[in-house]
């Protein structure tokens, strides 16, 4: 075990943090000024490695993002490994090499973590434990900041995550441009800021994809959410897919689009830092006092609810 | 050509809707059309459809949800069959969460019970072959659109000599269902949806006798909102006509005579049987069951199942009248309060093809 954490963990985090890791102190020393943020969050993918990215990449992107939702610039991250005995060295430095890849762009250092192994069975090959402090730059960002008529902004197209990790489960042919969304969004979040906009909230369209972000800000803020279908980019390749399987493109997992709530005032110069990172960003609705719960207009204008997500995705019979 | 897209071109619905209102204008009251396809049901809610047609057109849900309609008894056996020790049991979808008399596959999954829900009924074949060790059993389910699957498997295990898998055979036919609505008086229908994927395998043909003996149109639709409004449309003029004509508006993927080869390879390996019918009771020869001469790969048959009395479905659950489209889900005093998806008392909300998780999803706040 020792030698695992020497020559290879230690070894894969060398320029993103290895001065302090190899300390091998009980507890890092980190040297921070501003008001902080702290988020943690566990990642278990299957499989390890999908079109787009892996399981490292969104390990540290996940919590990179979290903070960067409440404008904060990640400085410090833990990792903790939980591996499955017989998981192959040549997987685990991979898995490594690009967590530590994402922490680099992102100027991040891992500076602390753990290490366990279990026996083959216990653990599905290997689940990883990421924390992250960070630097708050632009302080009240969050569901409390919501208000009658903010601006939703989304980042990007949806349901990219949650489509190819499905496809590459069940063995499923897809076109080869399908590749996840899985990125760092500390840099969008930081030309926001530096354009001047003041984001409301922010909220990363993780787990449970669109409809479960704008669920949590309705019920969040007690305001209805109406946004227009038209309005939500979806890839040809999505669409297909969750035609099949009779899923929802709003349900499906992103890992690198978000949803913006910007006061009105801010809302077109959002929008123009937003395209510069994705063209397919776009103002999708707003928040309103009049109406209840998450409507989706149709482009025919017809209404309907998007209700949350419930439980696992399964598939229709036909 | 756009199979996806160009099918839901606003333009096109919104004409459509117009001429639906157009035709309807001159009718004394809203004409009543059974969707007998769960597809549908969802299709009419997701896209909210029943608004464009406001006051013209009253959607019934009907009987075309596999899961909707499975029996107690049935989940009861499935359940049974999932608590043998070395049992690798394996269904499709939405079947884990219907609640049996004391259990439910998901529960038994979370007990450690090895229960896998497939993405393809093949896989069944493939974990039989990766698993000679154990008893692997197909529940397999669905109406005329998964029974050549099954057949396929079947046919693909006997080929192969396998030895390991079981088939627990549920499959069910569309036409038995809707003589049993139609004889019922308070059933007031004036038109069908025609089911899209059940029409590719047996054919547009197959609706004549139907139509002619109900005395009603049927209109076969594709799931998409410009196929169902085009079809609606054709029951309309139909309906204004008296004429009990069989419209293939799916006529991309549905033939006259159907899938032969499919029917074929079925009517090879089973045959009807009475199945009962959840909300309906039993009907002759609505079922299909493997036919004697495969008792050796029958999982009711090779493996002795306890013939317990299944417990009575609950008695404030409205789900029976619901698939026969007497009534809608918010007239039902349990929905959206005792019933949810998270936790179902009847079918129609457990599966997602069900009508009361179609109007949970999508309309609830509105019914």
């Amino acid at each position: 075990m020792e030698a695992l954490i020497n020559s290879v963990i230690f070894e894969a985090f060398s320029e993103v943090g290895g001065e302090i890791l190899k300390q091998a102190n009980d507890s890092a020393i980190l040297n921070l000024s501003s008001p902080l943020a702290f988020s943690t969050d566990s990642f278990v993918v299957s499989p390890l490695f999908f079109a787009g990215g892996d399981i490292g990449k969104i390990a540290a992107c996940g919590t990179i993002n979290d903070l960067a939702m409440v404008g904060a610039r990640a400085k410090y991250l833990s990792c903790a490994l939980i591996l499955e005995e017989g998981l192959l060295l040549g997987t685990l430095k991979a898995v490594l090499a690009s967590l530590a890849s994402e922490c680099a762009k992102a100027g991040v250092k891992v500076v602390c973590g753990d290490t366990k192994v279990l026996p083959r069975g216990k653990c599905d090959s290997m689940f990883i434990n990421t924390s992250g402090v960070a630097e708050v730059l632009c302080e009240g960002v969050g569901v409390q900041s919501l208000k009658d008529g903010a601006k939703l902004l989304l980042s990007g197209d949806i349901g990219r995550h949650g489509a190819v990790v499905l496809s590459a489960r069940e063995e499923f042919e897809i076109s080869a441009d399908l590749k996840s969304d899985c990125k760092s969004l500390l840099g969008v979040v930081m030309a926001l800021i530096e354009a001047g906009v003041k984001p409301l909230c922010m909220r990363d369209a993780t787990r449970g994809g669109l409809s479960a972000v704008l669920n949590e800000l309705s019920r969040a803020s007690g305001l209805g959410v109406v946004v227009r279908e038209a309005d939500i980019a979806i890839s040809d390749e999505v669409l297909g897919i969750c035609e099949i399987f009779g899923f929802e493109p709003f349900e499906l997992a992103n890992e690198g689009t978000f949803v913006l709530a910007v006061s009105p005032d801010d809302e077109q110069k959002a929008l123009e830092v937003l395209r510069k990172f994705n063209p397919f960003a776009a103002y999708i609705g707003e928040l309103s006092v009049r109406r209840s719960g998450v409507i989706l207009q149709s482009r025919y204008g017809t209404q309907r609810f998007l209700e949350p997500p419930k439980g696992e995705l399964l598939p229709r019979i036909c | 050509m756009d199979l996806i897209n160009d099918y839901r071109n606003s333009e096109l619905i919104l004409a459509l809707a117009k001429q639906i209102k157009a035709e309807a204008a001159t009718l004394s009251r809203p004409i009543n059309i059974m969707e007998i396809c769960g597809g549908h049901t969802h299709s009419i809610m997701k896209f909210a459809l029943g608004e464009l047609v406001e006051g013209v057109v009253n959607f019934i849900h009907g009987p075309g949800c596999p899961v909707c309609i499975m029996p107690v008894s049935r989940i009861d056996e499935a359940c049974e069959l999932a608590s043998m020790q070395g049992v690798i049991f394996c269904t499709l979808a939405d079947m884990l969460r219907v609640p049996g008399s004391h259990t439910s596959l998901l529960k038994l999954r979370g007990l450690g019970h090895d229960i896998r829900a497939l993405y393809t009924p093949l896989d069944a074949l493939k974990i039989a072959r990766q698993n000679p060790d154990k008893n692997v059993i197909f529940f397999a389910i669905g109406f005329e659109t998964t029974t050549p699957m099954s057949a396929v498997i079947i046919q693909k295990a006997l080929d192969e000599g396998v030895k390991n898998l079981y088939f627990h055979i549920n499959h069910v036919t569309v036409p038995a269902p809707l003589r049993a609505i139609m004889a019922d008086k308070n059933v007031n229908i004036d038109g069908f949806l025609g089911p899209s994927h059940v029409s590719v395998i047996v054919g547009s043909n197959a609706y004549k006798e139907l139509a002619l003996e109900f005395k009603r149109p049927i209109a076969i639709s594709g799931f998409e909102p410009v196929d169902v409004m085009a079809s609606v449309l054709n029951l309309i003029r139909q309906h204004k006509r008296a004429s009990f004509e069989v419209f293939n508006e799916y006529k991309r993927a549905v033939s006259a005579q159907g899938n032969v080869k499919a029917k074929e390879l079925v009517a090879k390996y089973m045959r009807p049987c009475t199945f009962e019918w959840r909300g309906l009771g039993e009907i002759d020869d609505s079922g299909l069951c493997l036919k004697d001469e495969y008792v050796s790969i029958d999982a009711r048959r090779v493996f002795a199942l306890q013939k317990e009395q299944a417990t009575k479905e609950a008695k404030a659950c409205i789900c029976g009248q619901i698939l026969r489209g007497v009534s809608k889900p918010p007239e039902c005093a349990l929905f959206a309060k005792a019933c949810t998806p998270n936790s179902p008392v009847g079918a129609c909300m457990v599966s997602s093809e069900g009508a009361c998780a179609a109007y949970y999803k999508y309309q609830r706040r509105g019914a």
